[in-house]
């Protein structure tokens, strides 16, 4: 800061001309934070960097320290005020944004200037709390460029911006084998590297640990991924796709809830007789903040930090709160629990009482009627498909008897309503049964091969206890609507419904295009995102490195970033000693006399080794005489452009003449 | 490649010379490339091989005024430059010019003469003018001088000091004619004879826009850092106890331009360089070893040590 507007200019002021790149520097480096900032906090910033703007475009003079300090405590308590403190992520990176806006107003020296530059570097840093997409990447990557530009301006004095802009294009260029050698070799750590606070998992969207009519429904509503899935080998058929989540057990009329993983744990291990038909994959799961992993439904084999549950619910140790990668292996055919303990069967039939009196007494009238749990099922199938049952998201309200409701008056609805009513009327009948809830089926992205399931794919359908097959699937939706489960919900739901704009896709080239970015994304998650400690041990080991630990790593690390550095510098002596595209090119036609017998000593000039080659060999004379004359125009002389290609025909007629004396 | 409309006149000057001293083309060129670059010439051999009739030669092909002055041990500076006599019939001096006053001087036996003697003419040929009672003459346009000694090592020299050897552009040795060449003198008679009948190629004044035409051609970056590279490697070099000067650097530098211009090209070449070395730079490098003068072998092998780039 200036101690007083009277002190003389200093050399280490700022020319005007350097003004527009800090400003420049600080817009790129706030910008992409308004989508989280409170938004008074924006409109503040952004009307502080117009006034600086303004000022510089009237040349006029920066404010009063006063008014800049008036301004910097409302910020400062504005800042405090809206998120209750002046810690933490959030907080902290609205005070560094509200900061870059500000200095710009009390810039007069270069030290400022540096400041500024300071203050970008770090608050490019800050825009992975928030976003760690590609387009947050190359956000990034052209803000760093720009950094470096400014700081090539501050340095290096007026130049074409061209020509900065190339200059830490180049600089930035040379740091790639860097980069990368660090990414891969730099010993990585589990997890984030800092902590983040646990605010930011509360927006996570995905399945829920309850289920009531109406929630799968906002689910359904969103384009989003929820998970992608790489088969080792070849996939099922679609309609075997049951990604399994959490088994709603506990009904009280309105919500099926499931239960907590505590309880869960008393439960007796699963018993699980494989058919003999596997399917191997690995799920990248999206962070969704609930322990459920969501395996084919029926996993035999899982990975670590993971458990199968009494109900067969795959549960991760942890939350689920960043993308990750789960190996698992599946039988869909595996018959499950084929002995059950009493207690799960107790559960699986509860019912709340004194509600819905007419379902229970038409699962009553099917229980006197037919013997066995199969044909109870069968006649509740039967009996979603011969009524005239509506598959739509946008059903109507139900009441207090919900499942009475849906049964006898509205009879529209979608797979929540037909799995809640269902299982209902089973165990009315006295069939054990369960509602689960997982997504179903998924998209094949041709551009990469991963099969891509959204939250639109969300989907509840039932389980039924029969003594002899152990838990049985059985989807009441696919009874109604068999095309949601054979082609996906697009297809399932009548043209009038909302769906999400990504979800109902009719021009091929726009669902290419979503393909080929989600595959990009993918890439970007699966090796740049998800390059984990256990994705570098792998990569590490295919490079033929043998156990890999923190120590040679670092060696290697050492070793590779000392070799770039190295042929960096190699390059760039090259570069200097290097010869004009002339040179070059007479250099090779030298190169080529050499290989017919006569060359060029060092020190001989173009004419005269034309005249000795004209001496000595006659019929290169003329050929070389030429491009002698082509070569000292354009290397001592003022050559014409088109004589370098004419020099280069030279080279190309000797090669013919070449080929016809050999 | 580009060329000049000079070049016939040029190349018929070569032609004539050529003419009258048999089989030395090459010391012609030289001996042209100084004029053109406004140098003097120093030619050192022995007596006899030709170097007053190649003096000569020059003078009358170009048209100019030629003079000549026998150096000896007795002569005095005013003999060379003129001296000033009282004319009782004006009642005033008269300056009576020496054969300084000429276009083409041919000083004989240089190193013959006292160092004073030596050292007046010397600072004639920097100056182009010469200063005598107060009074300053210029010489006349062009002035081109060209010097002959025997080699040093004859008895009754006084060898001119490396500062004095400095003033001229080149030095050159003729040499003995070839076996085909003494065959045609020896036919032919002596060549002196033939002067009288050469005719002029062209006029004093059209020599003035050659030369300046010859000090405007090209000479690119790459060729300075050729010829730098050559001047520091003189510099480097354990043989030579100094290297070369600045003001021989510009010397060699206009001798090749003048030589490419000869050559009829718009543009120094390497060649052209390498061309002029021996003669720019054999008589301004003193070999550690022998204490005598740099040959044209020691050039040679110089240029061959550094490859273009």
């Amino acid at each position: 800061m200036r101690k007083s507007a009277s002190r003389p200019v200093t050399p280490l002021s700022l020319e005007k001309a350097e003004i527009p790149w800090l400003l420049a520097v600080a817009i790129a480096t706030v910008a992409p934070h308004v989508s989280h900032l409170p938004l008074w906090l924006s409109l503040l910033t952004a009307s502080v960097l117009l006034w600086r703007s303004g000022l510089w475009r009237l040349n006029a003079r920066l404010p009063s320290r006063w008014l800049l300090a008036l301004v910097a405590v409302t910020g400062v308590a504005g800042i405090g005020w809206q998120f209750r403190t002046l810690l933490g992520r959030d907080a902290g990176v609205a005070l560094l944004v509200f900061f870059m806006a500000l200095k710009p107003m009390e810039m007069h020296t270069r030290r400022d200037a540096m400041v500024v530059v300071m203050l970008g570097f770090f608050l490019l840093l800050t825009h992975y709390f928030y976003s760690q997409s590609i387009p947050t990447g190359l956000w990034l990557l052209a803000s760093t460029t720009l950094l470096t530009a400014t700081l090539i301006r501050l340095h290096g004095g007026a130049q074409p911006v061209r020509a900065i802009l190339r200059y830490a294009g180049l600089l930035l260029a040379q740091a790639i084998p860097f980069m990368l050698i660090i990414f891969l070799l730099f010993p990585r750590v589990s997890g984030p590297l800092w902590g983040l606070p646990q605010d930011a998992y509360s927006g996570l969207t995905g399945l829920s640990d309850r289920m009531s009519p109406g929630s799968l429904d906002n689910l359904i509503q969103s384009g989003a991924i929820a998970f992608r899935v790489q088969f080792s080998g070849d996939l099922p058929e679609k309609s075997s796709l049951y990604w399994r989540g959490p088994v709603f057990n506990d009904y009280d009329g309105q919500t099926w809830r499931a239960r907590p993983a505590y309880l869960q744990r008393t439960g007796r291990a699963p018993t699980i007789e494989a058919s003999g038909k596997t399917y191997s994959y690995v799920i990248t799961l999206e962070a969704h903040n609930l322990r459920w992993l969501l395996p084919l439904d029926l996993p035999v084999s899982l990975p670590d930090d993971s458990a199968l549950t009494a109900t067969l619910e795959t549960l991760a140790r942890e939350p689920v709160r960043n993308r990750a990668r789960y190996a698992f292996t599946s039988d869909i055919d595996a018959v499950a629990n084929r002995q059950e303990s009493q207690a799960m069967l107790q559960q699986a039939l509860r019912l709340p009482r004194a509600l819905d009196p007419q379902a229970r007494e038409l699962a009553a009238e099917w229980r006197e009627k037919f013997k066995s749990p199969e044909q109870i099922s069968n006649m509740a199938l039967l009996h979603f498909r011969q009524e005239a049952f509506f598959y739509t998201l946008q059903p109507p309200l139900l009441g207090e008897h919900a499942v009475d409701d849906f049964l006898f008056v509205t009879r529209s609805g979608f797979c929540e309503h037909f799995a809640s009513a269902y299982v209902f009327l089973m165990r009315a009948a006295g069939v054990p049964a369960r509602v689960v809830a997982g997504y179903q089926g998924g998209e094949i992205n041709p551009v990469d091969g991963y099969l891509t399931v959204r939250q639109s794919d969300a989907h509840a359908w039932a389980e039924i206890w029969l003594a002899d097959r152990g838990w049985v699937r059985v989807d009441p939706t696919a009874a109604v609507a068999p095309s949601r489960i054979e082609q996906g919900i697009e297809a399932a739901l009548p043209a009038g419904d909302p769906l999400p704009a990504l979800v109902r896709i009719d021009a091929d080239w726009l669902r290419d295009l979503r393909n080929r970015w989600e595959a990009a994304n993918n890439a970007w998650n699966q090796w740049v995102l998800g390059y984990n400690p256990q994705r570098q041990r792998e990569v590490l080991t295919r490079l033929g490195l043998k156990e890999p630990d923190w120590r040679n790593m670092t060696a290697i690390l050492a070793t590779l970033c000392g070799l770039a550095l190295l042929m960096l510098t190699v390059w760039t002596l090259y570069r200097r000693n290097t010869a004009t595209p002339a040179q070059r090119a007479w250099q090779r036609l030298c190169n080529r006399l050499k290989g017919l017998g006569i060359a060029r000593a060092g020190w001989e000039g173009p004419l005269a080794f034309a005249l000795r080659v004209a001496r000595e060999r006659p019929e290169l004379g003329e050929v070389t005489r030429e491009a002698a004359g082509h070569f000292a125009d354009l290397h001592y002389g003022s050559g014409r452009p088109e004589q370098l290609q004419q020099l280069k025909e030279c080279i190309g007629r000797l090669n013919s003449l070449r080929r016809n004396t050999v | 490649m580009q060329t000049t409309g000079k070049q016939s006149t040029v190349a018929e000057i070569i032609a004539a010379a050529n003419q009258i001293i048999l089989g030395k083309e090459p010391q012609i060129r030289l001996a042209l490339t100084c004029l053109l670059a406004r140098g003097h010439l120093l030619i050192e051999d022995l007596p006899g091989v030709g170097k007053t009739t190649l003096a000569h030669t020059l003078a009358r092909l170009l048209g100019l005024q030629f003079s000549r002055i026998q150096f000896t041990s007795d002569m005095l500076p005013a003999d060379v430059i003129g001296i000033s006599i009282f004319d009782r019939e004006h009642s005033e001096f008269r300056f009576l010019p020496g054969a300084l006053f000429s276009q083409v001087l041919l000083a004989d036996e240089i190193n013959r003469a006292t160092p004073k003697t030596q050292s007046a003419l010397l600072e004639a040929m920097e100056e182009r003018q010469v200063t005598t009672e107060g009074e300053t003459r210029p010489l006349p346009e062009p002035f081109f001088v060209i010097a002959t000694q025997n080699p040093s090592s004859q008895i009754g020299t006084f060898p001119l000091p490396e500062s004095q050897l400095d003033r001229f552009l080149m030095r050159i040795e003729l040499g003995y004619p070839d076996r085909d060449a003494e065959r045609a003198l020896l036919e032919g008679g002596g060549r002196r004879e033939h002067l009288p009948e050469l005719a002029a190629c062209f006029s004093p004044d059209q020599l003035a826009p050659l030369q300046k035409q010859a000090a405007a051609v090209h000479a690119s970056p790459a060729l300075l850092d050729y010829l730098q590279t050559l001047i520091e490697t003189t510099r480097q070099s354990p043989k030579f106890i100094h290297g070369l000067s600045p003001r021989a650097a510009l010397a060699l530098l206009a001798a090749a331009r003048a030589w490419a211009f000869i050559d009829g090209r718009t543009m120094v070449l390497p060649e052209d360089v390498q061309a002029v070395l021996p003669g720019v730079a054999c008589h301004r490098l003193r070999l550690i070893n022998s204490a005598s003068h740099a040959r044209p072998e020691d050039i040679t092998q110089l240029i061959r040590t550094l490859p273009l780039a």
